[in-house]
């Protein structure tokens, strides 16, 4: 490490962390301190109340071997991670060629197929339990011109995973945005160069669209995992985690176990596991994009 | 527009061929445009929906097959709301979450942001990095531990475990605001210290006017999360009055003997997200123009 050494460039350093020093706080006090604070939790049974009972390893054991809400929570969770993710990441590049046609009032189109992303949270997960509604729904109504017979896109757990991914690709406007920075960002002469070769659009697509956005992708592959695995509002609004556990997510279980049944111990052990799934995941994906991240010339910023 | 089109296209091309290839690009026009209205009319179904259910009688909201648009417009749903709980208190909760949520995120953001991109010191980067990493850290992670610490303080059901946490940094917008000075050219900077000028002057007196399309993303994003926001609330707030509306909201969940009153549960859904889509409108260009600046390279 370089020591700062004429008076100038340590009185620099010293503002530096000045202007960082709230952050320095805020990740001591609210991120690093209760990480280690619930791993530590994770090894006690406590309760909310008095001192908690250092019992070892009886809650990983009691979660690995005899918990079925534990089970239910890591199907749950990765079914809608393994089905929405992929589709999200294409859906997203689909949608973002399509917003960045050279046509009239594309503009107005960005903000509409924007829209849905930005309304979130309780509201939305509202209107999509009347959308999905068995008897009165919209879904089914317009399903049954096609003569699809109801489903049960809530109550049927055979469904109701098909319908939170379907809900959550509504909202895909975020991923599609990056992705639209990322190919308006490709530099049309590259473009202009494979014509004059004769490559055709899908040649075009896939020896220059795709690796130019190959740091986008894995952009919105990270940020998509780390957020999908968070899960949490919609099935809280919508199913409590029914019908029988098919929606009982990570997020949700984690909810429950501390703030229903009080189980502080045992819902950071439940914590902890989904963050060190979370952080794997993370760096496998870190760990491959050497193989298929392509970073066109210097890196920017 | 179209013919307009043709006759500048048209002698570009050659003659002999067919009626499809002389008339590709428009034939690819009209499709884009099929296809980008298809998608569009799809996404904002949900919303019609929504609209519709809110103006119908409790009667009309449970028949088969369904009606798309209520026979008479029952308008008086929307005040029921205000009536049935006190919506006008959730909306001004949210508010005061909102506000104080997004000045204390443009304060220590933009300070953070200003280190980490202006001022050379040991350790920046690495710390960045670690900034960086937060991003991967889940709510779930950390909300025990929050909720003893605000027991222990006696902050629960108050917006302070909300509020307070933002006036000490959050990782997206951190990132966002550096990527944003570090496009800044150094000569401002150089010449105001050449003048005398301190840092933190240089700060609040040349990049932050400068800055005004990334306080603005920041802004926007901190309000859409303040404001949506469920599981903090949920968490830290007890008492009815303090609710905001993402959990005033769900007073309207409660059936009442048997039957949820979908009309006035999404007129008060409506209701909620009128300022969302209103302050969407408005910046609309800048929110999306704020993304694309955050500089996916990284």
């Amino acid at each position: 490490m370089n020591l700062p050494k004429t008076k100038m460039a340590i009185r620099e350093a010293r503002e530096g962390y000045l202007f960082i020093l709230p952050w320095i706080i805020g990740y001591l006090v609210f991120r690093l301190g209760p990480l280690l604070f619930s791993f530590l939790l994770s090894f006690t049974n406590f309760k909310g109340a008095g001192m908690p009972d250092w019992i070892g390893i009886q809650n990983y054991q009691y979660m690995f071997t005899q918990d079925p809400r534990f089970l239910d929570s890591l199907r749950a969770t990765f079914l809608f991670v393994g089905g929405f993710l992929p589709l999200s990441l294409i859906f997203g590049l689909a949608v973002a060629v399509l917003m960045n046609q050279q046509v009239r009032g594309i503009t107005v189109f960005r903000a509409i197929y924007y829209l849905p992303s930005v309304t979130t949270g309780v509201a939305v997960a509202m209107l999509w339990q009347f959308v999905f509604h068995k008897q009165y729904g919209v879904l089914n109504a317009i399903l049954s011109l096609i003569g699809v017979r109801r489903i049960g896109w809530l109550v049927d757990p055979q469904w109701v995973m098909p319908a939170f991914i379907i809900m959550a690709l509504w909202g895909i406007g975020g991923t599609m945005i990056i992705y639209l920075a990322g190919l308006q960002a490709i530099p049309t002469e590259l473009y202009e160069a494979a014509s004059i070769d004769g490559a055709n659009r899908a040649q075009q697509f896939g020896s220059i669209t795709l690796p130019m956005l190959s740091p986008t992708i894995f952009f919105n592959l990270v940020t998509g995992l780390i957020g999908a695995f968070q899960i949490f509002e919609n099935a809280y609004i919508m199913t409590s985690g029914g019908p029988n556990y098919a929606t009982y997510f990570f997020g949700l279980n984690i909810y429950y176990t501390a703030f229903r049944s009080l189980q502080f111990g045992y819902a950071s052990t439940l914590a902890w596991i989904l963050f060190l799934i979370i952080i794997t995941l993370t760096l496998l994906v870190f760990g491959t994009s050497r193989r298929w991240v392509y970073y066109a010339g210097a890196k920017l910023g | 527009m179209l013919a307009k089109q043709a006759s500048t296209t048209a002698p570009a091309r050659p003659r002999s061929r067919s009626w499809l290839r002389r008339h590709r690009q428009q034939v690819q026009t009209v499709l884009t445009y099929l296809l980008l209205c298809a998608g569009a009319v799809v996404l904002m179904v949900p919303f019609f929906w929504m609209l519709s259910t809110s103006l119908k009688t409790l009667d009309e909201v449970n028949v088969w097959p369904i009606k798309w648009i209520p026979s008479k417009l029952m308008w008086t749903n929307y005040v029921d709301v205000f009536q049935r709980v006190p919506f006008a208190r959730y909306m001004l909760n949210s508010l005061v979450l909102a506000a104080g949520g997004i000045i204390g995120s443009l304060i220590s953001s933009s300070l953070a942001g200003f280190g980490f991109s202006r001022l050379r010191f040991p350790g920046r980067d690495a710390l960045f990095f670690v900034n960086l990493t937060v991003l991967m850290l889940p709510t779930w992670a950390v909300i025990v531990p929050h909720f003893i610490m605000f027991n222990a303080i006696h902050w629960l059901d108050t917006y302070l475990p909300i509020i307070v946490p933002s006036f000490f940094g959050n990782a997206f917008y951190i990132f966002l605001f550096r990527q944003y000075f570090l496009g800044i050219p150094t000569e401002l900077e150089d010449a105001a210290r050449i003048d005398g000028c301190g840092t933190f002057r240089i700060f609040v007196q040349i990049f932050l006017p400068l800055s005004a399309p990334v306080i603005a993303t920041v802004a926007i994003f901190a309000f859409f999360y303040y404001w949506n926001d469920l599981i903090y609330p949920l968490v830290y707030l007890r008492s009815q009055l303090n609710f905001p509306v993402s959990l005033g909201l769900r007073m309207f969940q409660q059936a009442n003997m048997g039957i949820i009153d979908y009309p006035r549960m999404m007129a008060a859904a409506v209701l909620s997200l009128i300022p969302c889509v209103a302050l969407f409108t408005v910046a609309q260009r800048l929110f999306i123009q704020g993304v694309v600046m955050t500089g996916v390279e990284k």
